[in-house]
C-alpha cells in the first residue's frame, strides 16, 4: 500500500542540495538535482549513522558529512570505501508545490 | 607463477590497500600482515564514542568474511623482523619467511613516549587494548590527568567528562593544538572544554610523574601538584620507521616517498602515517600526516601504484575532531595561508586561509554537529583546484561555494 507523505515545500530545497525529513521516527533525505528532479533516500549513512543532509550534493551524488562516503542518490548505490551498503530509495511525486515521498 | 604482494600494517591504510588491489582487478595473492590480533579496525572512534558508549565494540574495517571474499590472506598478530631486499623476503617474527614481488609498509605511528615516565597508571592511546583499559577508569568520582592539549588529550578529555570524570589537561605550550589548528580556533575549543568542567593548565612543563598502586601524582615545573587516578599522555605519535631504516631505506621524518608512494626501492611503498611524502599542491613540501582521510587516499593510491598506475598524489590534507557536541574540519594545511577570512554561519564558523597572491590554501572550521561539513568540503575542491577565490564572497554567507566552484 502506497503511503504518501507530505516531505517539503518544492522550495524547501534548493538546486542541487538536500535536505533531511524526519517523519514517524524515521530520518529520510530529500534531494533536487540540478535538473530539478526530487528525490528521497534514507536519510542516514549506511556507516556510521550521520545525517546525509549535511552533506555535499553535486551531480547525482551525496557526500557523507563525516568521512565523505559517497552515494548515487538516484540509486542509492554506494560508490565505495568507507561506505559498502547502499542506501534505500523511495519513489517520490510533486504535487501543488509540495514533495511527497513514498514511506 | 601468481604474484604476490604484501601490505605490512593492518591499519586503515594497509586495509585500504589491499581491498584497493582486488577492487584495481589484480588477481594475484595478496597477504595483509597485522601486528595487533585484531581484525583491521578504525581507530578514530577510540577516542570519542568508544569511551563513551555503554558497551565498547570495536569498528571493523573489513571482517574476516570480506577479506576472504576479497581473496586477502589476513594474518594478525604477527611482527616483521626484517626485509631483505635482494631476495625480496621478509623475515616473520614467528620464525617463517615471506616472498614478496611487491611490499607496502604501512607501518603506522606509536604515541611518543614521555621519557622516564612508566607505571601502572600511566596509559597511551593507540590500541583496542589501551581504549579499555581507559574506559575502565573513566566514571563519577574518577579524576584523569591528561597531557598534552592535542587531539588524542582533547577528545578524551570530552569524552571522560561525559562519563563523568574529572579532568585536568596539562599543555606545556601556551595554547591548544598548536601544531595546525589557528589560535581562534583553538581558542574557542579552549573555552568549550572549560564551559564542560576540564581545568586546563597552560605554559607548565612536566617536572616528573609518579605512578603508585592507586594513584599517580603530576608535579609541573611551577611546583604544581595534579593528583589523578589516571595519567593519559597525548604528546604525538612517531612514525613506524624501524623496519624501513634497517632495510637500508630513507627516512626523512617517516618512510621518504615521492608523490607515487615509493620508496627508492622500485617494489617497495609506503602509505599513511609512517609515510612522508611531496605535496603537490604546496610546491612538494614534504609532510607527513596522521589522519584518517590521508590513511584512506594513501592505501587507494599505493594499491594503484603497486600495480603500475603510475598516478601522482593530489588530494587536499583533510581531518576532523570530535569534542562534544562540536566538530572541527580543516581542509589544506592552515600554516601556509597569510591572509584569513572568516565566515559565520548559522551553527558554526569558517576560516578561509589564503597565500599572500590569493590563492585558497585551507579552510578551518568549527561548528555543533556536522555545520561546516559542506563548505570545508567545498573549500576543499577549491583548494584542489589552486583557485583564487573573491574574499569579500569567501567571507559572505549568503555566497555560495559552490558558486565559486564553477567560476
Amino acid at each position: 500500500m502506497a503511503d504518501w507523505v507530505e516531505a517539503c515545500g518544492t522550495d524547501d530545497v534548493e538546486e542541487e542540495d538536500v535536505i533531511r525529513f524526519d517523519h514517524a521516527g524515521r530520518v529520510f533525505a530529500i534531494y533536487r538535482s540540478p535538473d530539478d528532479e526530487y528525490f528521497a533516500t534514507d536519510g542516514l549513512c549506511t556507516h556510521e549513522h550521520v545525517s546525509l543532509a549535511d552533506g555535499l550534493v553535486m551531480d547525482e551524488i551525496i557526500e557523507c558529512p563525516k568521512h565523505n562516503g559517497r552515494f548515487n542518490y538516484k540509486t542509492g548505490e554506494a560508490k565505495g570505501a568507507p561506505v559498502c551498503v547502499n542506501l534505500r530509495t523511495y519513489r517520490v511525486k510533486v504535487e501543488g508545490g509540495a514533495v511527497f515521498v513514498e514511506v | 607463477m601468481s604474484r604476490h604482494f604484501v601490505i605490512v600494517g593492518a591499519g586503515e591504510a594497509g586495509a585500504r590497500a589491499a581491498m584497493g588491489l582486488r577492487e584495481q582487478g589484480f588477481d594475484g595473492d595478496v597477504t595483509l600482515v597485522g601486528g595487533e590480533t585484531h581484525l583491521p579496525y578504525e581507530r578514530p572512534p577510540l577516542s570519542k564514542d568508544g569511551m563513551v558508549a555503554e558497551v565498547f565494540a570495536a569498528k571493523t574495517i573489513a571482517t574476516a568474511e570480506r577479506l576472504a571474499e576479497a581473496g586477502v590472506a589476513f594474518r594478525g598478530g604477527v611482527q616483521v623482523a626484517g626485509i631483505d631486499r635482494a631476495s625480496k623476503r621478509l623475515a616473520m617474527g614467528d620464525g617463517g619467511a615471506l616472498p614478496y614481488d611487491k611490499l607496502l609498509l604501512a607501518t603506522g605511528a606509536s604515541p611518543r613516549r614521555l621519557a622516564g615516565v612508566e607505571g601502572e597508571r600511566i596509559v597511551y592511546l593507540r590500541t583496542i587494548e589501551d581504549a579499555q583499559r581507559l574506559r575502565g577508569v573513566l566514571g563519577a568520582g574518577r579524576h584523569i590527568a591528561i597531557i598534552g592539549g592535542g587531539f588524542i588529550g582533547l577528545e578524551l578529555a570530552a569524552s571522560a567528562r561525559a562519563r563523568g570524570a574529572e579532568v585536568t589537561l596539562i599543555e606545556a605550550l601556551p595554547r591548544l593544538l598548536s601544531r595546525g589548528v589557528p589560535e581562534a580556533i583553538a581558542g574557542r575549543i579552549a573555552a568549550r572544554h572549560l564551559a564542560g568542567g576540564v581545568r586546563l593548565v597552560f605554559g607548565d612543563a612536566i617536572a616528573g610523574i609518579e605512578s603508585g598502586a592507586g594513584s599517580a601524582t603530576v608535579t609541573l615545573a611551577s611546583g604544581m601538584r595534579v593528583e589523578a587516578d589516571l595519567v593519559l599522555i597525548g604528546i604525538g605519535a612517531v612514525p613506524n620507521v624501524g623496519l624501513a631504516e634497517a632495510a637500508g631505506l630513507s627516512i626523512d621524518n617517516g618512510i621518504a616517498v615521492d608523490g607515487q608512494l615509493a620508496t627508492g626501492d622500485a617494489d617497495i611503498f609506503a602509505a599513511g602515517d609512517c609515510a612522508s611524502f611531496p605535496l603537490a599542491i604546496y610546491g612538494g613540501r614534504r609532510v607527513r600526516l596522521e589522519s584518517w582521510r590521508n590513511a584512506q587516499d594513501h592505501g587507494n593510491l599505493a594499491a594503484h601504484n603497486m600495480l603500475g598506475a603510475g598516478e601522482v598524489g593530489a588530494s587536499v590534507p583533510w581531518f576532523w575532531s570530535d569534542q562534544y557536541e562540536l566538530t572541527l574540519q580543516i581542509a589544506g594545511l592552515a600554516d601556509e595561508g597569510a591572509v584569513t577570512v572568516e565566515r559565520e554561519l548559522a551553527e558554526g564558523s569558517i576560516l578561509f586561509h589564503l597565500s599572500a597572491d590569493g590563492r585558497l590554501v585551507a579552510a578551518s572550521g568549527i561548528g555543533v554537529g556536522n555545520a561546516v561539513a559542506k563548505d570545508i568540503r567545498l573549500a576543499e575542491m577549491l583548494i584542489g583546484r589552486g583557485a583564487r577565490p573573491d574574499l569579500a564572497a569567501l567571507g559572505d554567507p549568503g555566497v555560495r561555494l559552490k558558486g565559486l566552484l564553477a567560476a
